[in-house]
């Protein structure tokens, strides 16, 4: 077990957005975060790296046990240093260039030699299609290309988990695919990788996990394949539809 | 123009320019460096919300901002002696000059450091970068750039500005035209000229802020 999160709860404005998530993840898992917008998943993801601070919940991270809620900035870093974060806007460091984006977190986070960064940035770049474009600035590229540098800056720190928020729910349709086959690719590794998204087509055929989510509870969760092929609840039944019926 | 001022001045000109070069100049850019120094921390501290620090920093913008900077200069030169304080002419002008722009510039500041979207900071976070990392290498220098037109016209301003300062007996350029003109009664000549050799300074710094504006758009796009 790579991760356990238990009871997860968060209210924003004492509205109740989440309201008990529990989630388990191996390592190797791609889990996919489904549900309505409005649901918490995002929020859900973003208490687990600690961006928005849980009311309550357990983490158990790398065989380490740490309070959602009340983490020291230790603890916080601690779990930062072993994950990766993709966000729906790349949120890129716009005054910085691709490779400077990438090393930034290596040299002056964690005290790297630059000359060693920049090797180690290079080959995440070229890995996700990106090192012709050392020295371009976010600005000039397609959000696409934003996304797989950003995905390049969270693969430098050799995370044990990456999580995915929204990753291609920004990007013009045919800017999706060349994100998608990363993160596929990432997948195929052996990447555990939790990702909130609304691609039902990567959801059912790369990850082999699904938290379906509705109103900050847990409808249904556990292997995409069953979940599916023969989703218990009427609420997964009739998401599924849904969007199945959306596409046609 | 007769030959008797075309020589007052043609001879007031490097005095002039002497003491624009040697005092003005030098008077704006300390003052400018000690208000950017203040701007920079008091806007730091209320985007930070440091609490206490914080309701601190608004007293001080609301003190500087709603008095006149010709009676801060009177307060500090003339009325401090009266409490023990003692400031000469040239460090009471810094002073009241630094802390007067500072305000305002904490103001540009505090702006351009909000205009900075807060997902800079998080992935900053996320990639392992203290608080203090992210600010220094990510959102200042974004906020800088945002800040540096309003920044520039500050340093515009306060270049005419530090005139003022002869009513503190610092002797700088315009307070030489004076003396100049206390001799020969030439008011609209050496006052021109003066008034031109700000312009001079005020272009060329002009000239600066666009310079300085071509190198920063180098990461183009609009800051988000």
């Amino acid at each position: 077990m790579m991760l356990q999160a238990t009871n997860v709860h968060k209210q924003f404005d004492g509205q109740d957005v989440l309201k008990g998530i529990d989630l388990t993840v191996n390592k190797g898992d791609v889990v996919a975060i489904l549900g309505p917008s409005g649901s918490g998943k995002t929020t859900f993801l973003r208490c687990l790296n600690f961006l928005e601070r849980a009311d309550r919940g357990e983490l158990i991270f790398d065989g380490e046990r740490f309070d959602l809620h009340a983490a020291t900035r230790q603890e916080i870093a601690r779990i930062r240093k072993k994950t990766a974060f993709v966000f729906q806007n790349y949120n890129l460091f716009l005054n910085k260039t691709v490779l400077q984006n990438v090393t930034l977190g290596l040299t002056v986070g964690n005290g790297m030699k630059k000359q060693q960064a920049n090797e180690i940035a290079v080959r995440a770049l070229e890995k996700v299609g990106m090192a012709g474009k050392l020295s371009s600035y976010p600005s000039q590229l397609s959000g696409g290309q934003q996304q797989r540098v950003a995905i390049a800056r969270g693969l430098v720190s050799n995370p044990e988990i990456i999580y995915f928020d929204e990753p291609t729910s920004a990007l013009d349709p045919e800017l999706i695919g060349e994100v998608l086959s990363v993160m596929r690719q990432l997948a195929q590794e052996g990447m555990t990788m939790l990702v909130v998204t609304h691609e039902m087509d990567f959801a059912r055929n790369v990850s082999n996990k699904v938290l379906f989510m509705e109103g900050g509870n847990v409808i249904e969760s556990g292997s995409s394949k069953a979940f599916f092929e023969h989703p218990t609840q009427e609420r997964s039944q009739e998401f599924i539809r849904t969007i199945l019926e959306a596409r046609k | 123009m007769n030959e008797r001022l075309w020589n007052i001045l043609l001879d007031a000109l490097p005095k002039l320019l002497r003491y624009g070069v040697e005092v003005t100049l030098p008077l704006t850019a300390i003052s400018f460096l000690l208000a950017l120094l203040i701007a920079v921390i008091v806007a730091l501290i209320q985007y930070a919300q440091v609490k206490g620090l914080k309701q601190l920093c608004r007293f001080y913008v609301w003190i500087v901002r709603g008095t006149p900077l010709l009676v801060q200069l009177y307060l500090v030169f003339y009325g401090l002696p009266s409490v023990g304080v003692v400031i000469d002419a040239f460090p009471a002008a810094v002073l009241v000059f630094g802390f007067n722009e500072g305000a305002y510039m904490a103001e540009t500041m505090r702006g351009a450091l909000e205009s900075v979207s807060r997902g800079q900071m998080e992935a900053g976070y996320c990639v392992g970068m203290s608080y203090l990392q992210i600010m220094g290498h990510v959102v200042l220098p974004q906020a800088f750039r945002t800040a540096f037109p309003a920044l520039s016209n500050s340093l515009i301003s306060m270049l005419k500005g530090t005139s003022m300062a002869s009513t503190i007996t610092v002797m700088e350029m315009f307070r030489q035209a004076q003396v100049i003109n206390g001799r020969v009664y030439e008011s609209l000549g050496l006052y021109g000229e003066v008034a031109l050799i700000y312009l001079l300074f005020c272009t060329l710094l002009s000239w600066f802020q666009r310079l300085g504006e071509r190198r920063l758009a180098s990461y183009g796009g609009a800051v988000k």
